[in-house]
């Protein structure tokens, strides 16, 4: 078994049969055709090309989420392309996921664009930068139940206008354009319970770890300069955009497993603090005080081991101009010890709803 | 069999890609990957029945996970360096050694599982030792992950598990600690040429670091882990734990032949390639100031005892 000598890529043996010889829901086509939703999103594409050429209109961002991505809400609801079976689990984060989810297919957008912490990267800012991605996605840390098959377009030209952007803003930046780069469960999580049916084009941006590296207060000024410069890009595409914050509010994990990890009566908060200040960010969220939920990140960071500590929501709220009005609640519940709110942003005051 | 030599030598390797798809790019890293050639064919001729290997880029969080497919296999690409190029692998992993690896963890009190699904994500660092130094997978190989929450009794324990497991099965190992010295990288791209340890002060602890494994002091590095921590690691988990596992493998004394193949700069971070291997000769003990464990009691609910 030589390792030199990988001569066909299991790539496409794990799309074709999963570790139990699974096959792919996928449609069957030619080497060289398209699927049903990538001709959609070329003729998607066709279409702003055309608005463009008539005379473009400025982009905007039309809805911000901060969207939690457990591999255990893609597990609870059982899609086609997940391998593992589950009697469900975590319905209150998944029911709010559904809603949202409706009310997005109300949204006109173009494209989403997610931040996740999972592809993480210490040097500089990384950008997707195919225009397709296909393979099998296996959690490295919940393999037991997330193995999912995905098959997803990218919008390489607003990638590439966004990492130029942020060049030009001085962030250190890199496109990705390795085919065999593997996407993050993060991305696959949030897009599929955001969008389960995938007709719309993603760009995915790495997280850079500055928290890691320098401090809350840096990742903070970092991730406002990027959603910044995101924001630049996006006004000059014309194109309209959902942005996505992929991550859990506090983040310290039970370090044991239930034999059934949907079983619901072992779920709760890791402990009170986390909770509270879990409470604490969602209130301010919930009066539309993103400023100070901004201003206080780095401390919450700390408290919490929270997922922000990526700088998601910090880059989703200064490319969204820190919202003052109030974040629509879809729902809050803890998952493996974790801290989880599904929330909304909705600039148009004539959409936007009190949730919860 | 003597447990003490349950482990034939010892590895620590640096995670980077570089020396397995760019070594032309850098002396040093041509260094380093000559460095990683020597040991395989020490490997080769070592007559080991198993080479275990302990990754701090396979974080885990649900316990300790042990890589068990008989035949993991895929394209990996690095998050960072994925403009190196891709890395093909296909490896022999030795199965019933992982499942009684997971069998003595858990008879000492750690939650464990071995993992074995096509297409599971093996990490960046697992790849380039196994790659370099088992290009034939002549012998079989074995994967523990780093559990980003675990700290010194717990990796302590785990370290004394492999032990268990191997003396259990009469197998004689190789172990393979997969961690950079000091783990700062520049957060710019540079040109590989000019490319250097990222501060002084980081060099300077590698080359002390790097004076206790050249003279065998493995157990007094152990019981300086904190330290290094708190001087020259990103703060990305709980503590540095590689040495801490390598010493509760290898028999938490000093008494090693050490041998530095090479210390070089991997975009900033201390890259080494050392190899230990045991001896009746030592340069004495510190007297270790922490205490020694042997079953692993989860936590102790301070939290909790504090409401009362």
């Amino acid at each position: 078994m030589p390792n030199k000598q990988a001569s066909k890529k299991p790539i496409d043996k794990g799309i074709v049969a999963g570790h139990n010889g699974i096959e792919s829901h996928f449609i069957s086509h030619g080497k060289h055709t398209y699927s049903i939703n990538a001709m959609k999103i070329l003729k998607r594409l066709i279409h702003i090309t055309v608005v463009a050429t008539k005379g473009m209109e400025k982009g905007q961002v039309v809805l911000g989420c901060l969207a939690p991505h457990p591999p255990h809400l893609v597990y609870a609801e059982n899609p086609e392309q997940n391998e593992p079976f589950s009697e469900g689990g975590w319905e209150t984060l998944r029911w709010g996921y559904n809603r949202l989810a409706r009310k997005l297919k109300k949204i006109d957008y173009d494209v989403m664009v997610i931040f996740t912490p999972h592809w993480a990267t210490y040097i500089g800012t990384h950008f997707l930068g195919l225009p397709k991605f296909k393979s099998l996605s296996v959690d490295p840390i919940f393999p037991n139940i997330f193995r999912y098959k995905y098959d997803l377009t990218v919008d390489v030209q607003l990638a590439q206008e966004m990492h130029k952007s942020a060049s030009e803003a001085g962030i250190i930046t890199k496109m990705m354009t390795n085919p065999d780069f593997r996407i993050d469960y993060g991305t696959i999580t949030s897009c599929h319970m955001l969008n389960p049916e995938w007709d719309k084009p993603i760009i995915t941006i790495s997280s850079n770890r500055n928290t890691h590296y320098y401090s809350g207060e840096v990742m903070n000024e970092q991730a406002t300069a990027l959603g910044e410069a995101c924001l630049k890009a996006i006004e000059k595409s014309g194109k309209k955009v959902v942005l996505v914050s992929s991550h859990s509010l506090s983040h310290r994990h039970f370090v044991t497993e239930s034999p059934l990890p949907e079983d619901m009566s072992r779920e709760h908060i890791y402990n009170h603090s986390q909770y509270v200040w879990d409470m604490k960010m969602i209130n301010m969220m919930r009066e539309g005080k993103m400023k100070e939920v901004i201003d206080i990140m780095p401390e919450y960071t700390e408290q919490t081991i929270a997922e922000t500590e990526a700088g998601g929501l910090t880059w989703m709220m200064a490319a969204m101009g820190l919202p003052n009005y109030p974040a629509e609640i879809y729902g809050y519940q803890s998952v493996i010890g974790t801290g989880n709110a599904v929330v909304a942003w909705d600039p148009n005051s004539q959409t936007r709803e009190i949730v919860l | 069999m003597d447990s003490d030599r349950d482990v034939l030598f010892g590895i620590y390797c640096p995670p980077h890609p570089q020396p397995l798809l760019a070594p032309e790019l850098n002396n040093g890293y041509k260094n380093l990957r000559n460095a990683y050639d020597k040991l395989r064919d020490r490997i080769q001729s070592s007559g080991a029945d198993i080479i275990l290997i302990y990754s701090t880029t396979w974080p885990s969080i649900v316990g300790h996970q042990i890589q068990a497919h008989p035949e993991p296999e895929w394209i990996h690409v690095d998050d960072d360096f994925h403009y190196l190029g891709s890395m093909p692998y296909k490896f022999n992993i030795d199965s019933d050694f992982a499942h009684a690896y997971r069998d003595a963890a858990e008879s000492r009190g750690l939650h464990s599982r071995t993992v074995a699904y096509d297409g599971f994500p093996i990490d960046t660092g697992s790849v380039v030792a196994l790659s370099l130094l088992n290009p034939d997978n002549k012998i079989p190989a074995c994967i523990v992950s780093s559990n980003m929450y675990s700290n010194r009794s717990e990796t302590m324990v785990l370290g004394k598990a492999a032990r268990d497991a191997l003396s259990k099965q009469g197998k004689k190992a190789v172990i393979v600690v997969v961690a950079s010295l000091s783990n700062r990288m520049f957060t710019e791209h540079i040109d590989p040429k000019n490319d250097k340890i990222h501060s002084s002060k980081d060099d300077e602890w590698n080359k002390k670091i790097l004076e206790f494994f050249k003279d065998g002091r493995l157990e007094d590095l152990s019981q300086l882990s904190r330290d290094i921590h708190g001087q020259i690691r990103i703060q990305k988990v709980a503590a540095y734990k590689p040495v801490w596992w390598m010493a509760a493998t290898m028999g938490q004394h000093n008494n090693y032949q050490g041998e530095i193949l090479a210390y070089e700069p991997l975009h900033g971070s201390g890259g080494a390639v050392i190899q230990l291997t045991p001896s009746n000769e030592s340069v004495g003990d510190k007297e270790f100031d922490e205490d020694d464990v042997e079953y692993y009691h989860g936590d102790r609910n301070v939290l909790d005892r504090g409401n009362l």
